[in-house]
């Protein structure tokens, strides 16, 4: 399954209409050391754009987008004790999966090659 | 010292760059017009005496020598003198940020035991640096349920402060929030079967007040599990002198308890500066508006003291901030820590005892009064309400002349208890003042 980035650094890999979500290697390394991950609760929906969480560093509290429309599934309950994990290996630690997200959905959304050109131009 | 960062040069270039000669070309062609500000009616400058004089005249207007009565959420407590000695103390006289932990440990400290005294107190286990006030902090709590629960409905009884009330709907106004209003018992107590009824499942809090406005003080377990049995938060005003004595309202189960902290060694005034404190279940204080200090070890393990959570403020989160209350009130929270370490845990409940017995008194010499009548039959704390065959309003103005404020008349807020007056007792208050009070109330009806 490809891996699908956002301007606002989230990723998303879409298994049939379900999507895992996380942070890039790029936005977990601009927050430095995270020390907690508001999980969202199963049945919160929201539209591509909308804020669907925040990640708290030592640094700041950022937004996480969600780069897709759905409806939260299920959260990664293992962030609470260990929000680190999203330090160690942020590209294959999800946060939450959204359901009903549609496949066009994709479309505007960069690929992992067009992500790392993105980033070099930031 | 200049606060307006552009200097005069920074600003002809701005000018300069949008091509105008001046701010006052600028406006003019941006077709702004500002009237010519009138300064007629300012009269000529007074020398420091004069300002004195003038001042003390003004002042020596309010009626500081009453024998007071009044609570209703404010009350007249002994404060010693050693509070205000230690609180004005150059190393603490400044409300200011502690931003920086490497030159702020006093301050952070003093901060860090004011949680540790507001948690002990109410009983809850993490507990803010501090709010404005008692009623903006009930109005903090109640936007904390709805942020918590995603839920935009309240359920707020008659019973908590009609002051609080009235700050809730005015910072209310704009916001999308349903509130409903629980009527008080007729007598003195909250409805509170009334309060549980009303908890639906979109019910984002349940707020009672502790003891309630009324000073009754009731047993709000039940309050509390209907409104988490519905997934609502109960929230809870406290009084913070009550609950030297009192079962806390973390015994209850409270989610979220805020309060007056006034009492706590800060002088009465005409509305402040006073003290609001928060404190709330450890698995919300993400969601807690304000800033917490903690305690941690430096690289060589010695204890320090640092503003933590605080990347949910102002500073850093911006529009996205939990509240924005950003700067707090570090000198009155000081004053409280001070107040309450000079009491002691064993002072503080004397204290609270001191209060209870002596408004037992005073109730009892003012029903002795023919004509004076109880209104209510539950437990109090030190306030109470009488009914008398007078207008509230009216007997207390009669009352201010013989020398006593005497209590708070009920019909200003609650026009159905016209002839009712709230009367609070202090461990101030001495039986001579009290027997004093009871027969110039005597004398007028």
């Amino acid at each position: 399954m490809a891996k699908y980035y956002s301007e606002s650094h989230e990723w998303i890999e879409l298994d049939g209409t379900t999507a895992a979500l996380g942070i890039s290697q790029y936005a977990a390394d601009s927050l430095g050391d995270i020390t907690y991950v508001e999980i969202p609760g199963p049945g919160k929906s929201v539209a591509a754009g909308d804020v669907l969480c925040t990640v708290e560093s030592v640094k700041a509290v950022s937004d996480v987008y969600a780069p897709v429309a759905g409806t939260v599934s299920d959260g990664n309950a293992d962030l609470e004790a260990d929000p680190g994990a999203l330090n160690a290996d942020p590209e294959n630690t999800w946060i939450c999966k959204l359901a009903g997200v549609k496949a066009d959905a994709l479309n505007g959304l960069m690929d992992a090659a067009a992500y790392a050109k993105f980033i070099e131009t930031l | 010292m200049p606060y307006i960062p552009n200097t005069d040069a920074d600003r002809r270039e701005m000018l300069a760059a949008a091509g105008f000669a001046s701010v006052e070309d600028m406006w003019e062609q941006a077709g702004v017009k500002f009237p010519a500000p009138k300064l007629d009616g300012i009269p000529e400058g007074k020398s420091e005496f004069e300002v004195m004089s003038y001042l003390s005249g003004l002042a020596e207007k309010n009626a500081t020598h009453l024998i007071n009565f009044v609570g209703g959420g404010y009350y007249d407590h002994i404060i010693p003198a050693a509070a205000d000695a230690i609180a004005s103390r150059g190393e603490f006289y400044t409300a200011y940020t502690p931003y920086q932990p490497e030159a702020s440990q006093g301050t952070l400290q003093a901060i860090y035991e004011y949680q540790t005294a507001i948690c002990r107190l109410t009983g809850m286990e993490v507990s803010n640096a501090s709010l404005y006030d008692g009623g903006t902090a009930l109005f903090e709590a109640m936007m904390m349920a709805a942020h918590i629960t995603g839920r935009r409905q309240v359920v707020i009884s008659a019973a908590v402060s009609p002051i609080f009330r009235c700050m809730i709907e005015c910072y209310c106004r704009n916001l999308d929030l349903e509130r409903i209003e629980i009527p008080d018992g007729h007598g003195t107590d909250s409805a509170l079967d009334a309060v549980i009824a009303a908890v639906t499942d979109r019910t984002a809090c349940v707020i009672v007040q502790y003891p309630n406005f009324f000073g009754e003080v009731e047993d709000l377990t039940g309050v509390v599990a209907a409104a988490q049995a519905r997934g609502a938060l109960a929230v809870c005003s406290a009084y913070p002198v009550a609950l030297g004595c009192l079962k806390t309202p973390g015994e209850m189960g409270f989610d979220i308890v805020t309060g007056e902290g006034q009492s706590l060694g800060i002088p009465l005034s005409f509305g402040g500066p006073y003290l609001g404190f928060m404190a709330v279940k450890a698995k919300y204080m993400r969601k807690m508006p304000g800033r917490v200090v903690g305690r941690t070890v430096d690289l060589n393990g010695k204890t320090g003291y640092v503003l933590t959570l605080q990347t949910r403020e102002q500073h850093i989160r911006r529009e996205h901030a939990t509240s924005n209350i950003c700067s707090n009130e570090s000198l009155c929270a000081l004053n409280a820590l001070i107040y309450l370490s000079l009491c002691g845990k064993e002072g503080f409940r004397r204290v609270g005892e001191l209060c209870m017995s002596k408004a037992v008194y005073a109730r009892e010499q003012l029903l002795a009064i023919p004509g004076v009548m109880p209104v209510g039959s539950g437990a109090f704390f030190n306030e109470f309400v009488i009914e008398t065959p007078l207008d509230g309003a009216e007997l207390v103005g009669k009352l201010i002349d013989k020398g006593f404020a005497a209590g708070f008349p009920l019909g200003r807020y609650y026009p159905e208890r016209k002839n009712q007056i709230l009367v609070a007792v202090t461990e101030k208050r001495t039986r001579e003042e009290i027997k004093a009070l009871a027969n110039a109330m005597e004398a007028l009806l």
